[in-house]
């Protein structure tokens, strides 16, 4: 017994059970007070009954989140915080979520860290290969498509929330939004993750269409920052991105120089 | 845009989307090649979730019959293959595919069995200036001038398009442009029988 428990949490920290999971915007909330009973044997042994065990060993390491993307005229604009957690546990307080998947290609992952990575890694394989068998660079509505493929056909096993945002010469810079579940819709703005729940005011008065690059640079840290402000499973650094024709740009904007809002 | 002749020859007909095929030689090839096309196209489609390029299809194709070339246990494909598209994108392109599976875009081309006498009369256009309404009349000259009168059977002319005219769907060409290409096709035949009897 002591020797499995000791194994399995050099394995890994990911728990492979639903009930453990930290608030986020699943939909499937319904299923965690059925699945309590349902937890794998040896998620059992790490509960929290266990004292040799401490209680985030045996919680999935969520990018918990807000992340967020926008179209503007030649390209888009895309932003994430920087926060991982397993439980209330910070794994990584500098993460970078902003992940590419071609040279004009990013996506912004949400979810469960490890399927995201996952995802992402499947998806710039196959672009990569689509790309040069055509001998082109690969169209963002592609690698939507590719996303949206295995967050649907694998969706059971899956939680993964992802906005695929790019530029490409047909159709310029898109935003692509993959949520939960896996269908795809194409959007001039979009954000998701944990914290966006407390940003849709914001946005929807906020948001307009036509705006400058360097506005939707100022509207995405604004947002973010909110987000970050009330979301727990968000925070750190907010890290931003413009992609277009002319190539990448990143920022990184520090917690001190963060956009401030509260005024106590 | 090819003759149709009863016993051989070709036949045209709709890939997926945006796409002219045109087929010369053993029909029963042509028949199973057109499949194959369409499946590539659709699975295309379905995987990435927008249309097949052109220029990647044809390729797709070739790859396929080049592979008929590679064993003894099959025989290679005994037809030619032309696909054809428009789309605002990438503008008009034409390919070709022949059996031993080299695949060329071209501005103009031509396959079946008077192909070099065709192949010479398309080399007199200047197709980049010309718009699709001159081009069909064009066409339809080539294909009367290589009609051999007395070697071949009968034939009939069929024409179809796929351009900025038809906003990018393959269509057979409307039945006043075809008469008015047989028309002009059919009368500068009779001019050059004209001034060839002047010389006399």
């Amino acid at each position: 017994m002591m020797i499995f428990g000791n194994l399995f949490t050099a394995l890994n920290l990911k728990g492979v059970n639903y009930c453990c999971l930290p608030v986020t915007e699943r939909s499937n909330r319904g299923k965690m007070a059925a699945a309590a009973s349902m937890m794998p044997y040896f998620a059992q042994q790490i509960s929290s009954k266990n004292d040799l065990v401490p209680d985030w060993m045996g919680q999935e390491v969520s990018t918990g989140t807000t992340i967020m993307a926008v179209e503007y005229d030649g390209g888009v604009v895309i932003g994430a915080d920087s926060r991982t957690t397993t439980g209330a546990y910070i794994a990584n307080r500098v993460t970078d979520k902003l992940t590419p998947i071609h040279d004009r290609i990013f996506c912004c992952r949400s979810g469960s860290a490890a399927d995201t990575q996952a995802i992402a890694d499947v998806v710039t394989y196959q672009l990569g290969f689509h790309s040069i068998e055509l001998d082109e660079p690969p169209l963002v509505e592609t690698a939507a498509n590719l996303f949206k493929a295995s967050c649907y056909r694998y969706r059971e096993e899956l939680s993964a929330g992802i906005l695929v945002a790019g530029w490409d010469r047909r159709k310029g810079g898109q935003v692509y939004c993959v949520p939960i579940g896996g269908m795809m819709v194409r959007q001039p703005v979009s954000i998701g993750g944990s914290g966006s729940s407390y940003i849709y005011g914001f946005m929807d008065s906020n948001y307009k269409p036509d705006l400058t690059k360097d506005q939707c640079l100022d509207l995405t840290a604004a947002a973010l920052s909110l987000a970050m402000e009330r979301d727990g499973s968000s925070g750190g650094v907010i890290r931003l991105a413009s992609i277009s024709e002319a190539g990448v740009e990143r920022k990184v904007i520090l917690g001190n120089q963060l956009p401030k809002y509260s005024t106590h | 845009m090819n003759r149709a002749d009863p016993k051989e020859t070709c036949c045209h007909n709709d890939v997926m989307t945006p796409s002219l095929q045109a087929v010369a030689g053993l029909l029963a090839d042509a028949r199973s090649l057109s499949e194959v096309a369409r499946e590539e196209a659709s699975s295309f489609r379905s995987n990435y979730g927008h249309d097949i390029p052109l220029k990647h299809l044809s390729d797709r194709v070739a790859m396929y019959v080049h592979a008929y070339t590679l064993y003894s246990a099959v025989r290679p494909f005994g037809c030619s293959f032309i696909l054809g598209s428009y789309d605002k994108d990438d503008g008009p392109q034409l390919y070709m595919v022949d059996p031993s599976g080299i695949s060329h875009g071209y501005w103009g081309c031509s396959i079946g069995k008077a192909k070099q006498a065709a192949k010479t009369e398309i080399e007199k256009l200047q197709m980049k200036e010309m718009t699709c309404r001159e081009v069909v009349k064009e066409v339809a000259k080539i294909i009367y001038i290589v009609h051999d009168e007395v070697k071949d059977k009968a034939f009939e002319l069929e024409l179809s398009w796929v351009g900025e005219v038809t906003n990018g769907r393959h269509e057979l060409v409307p039945k006043d442009v075809r008469e008015e290409a047989e028309k002009y096709a059919k009368d500068s035949l009779e001019e050059e029988d004209d001034s060839d009897e002047d010389n006399m």
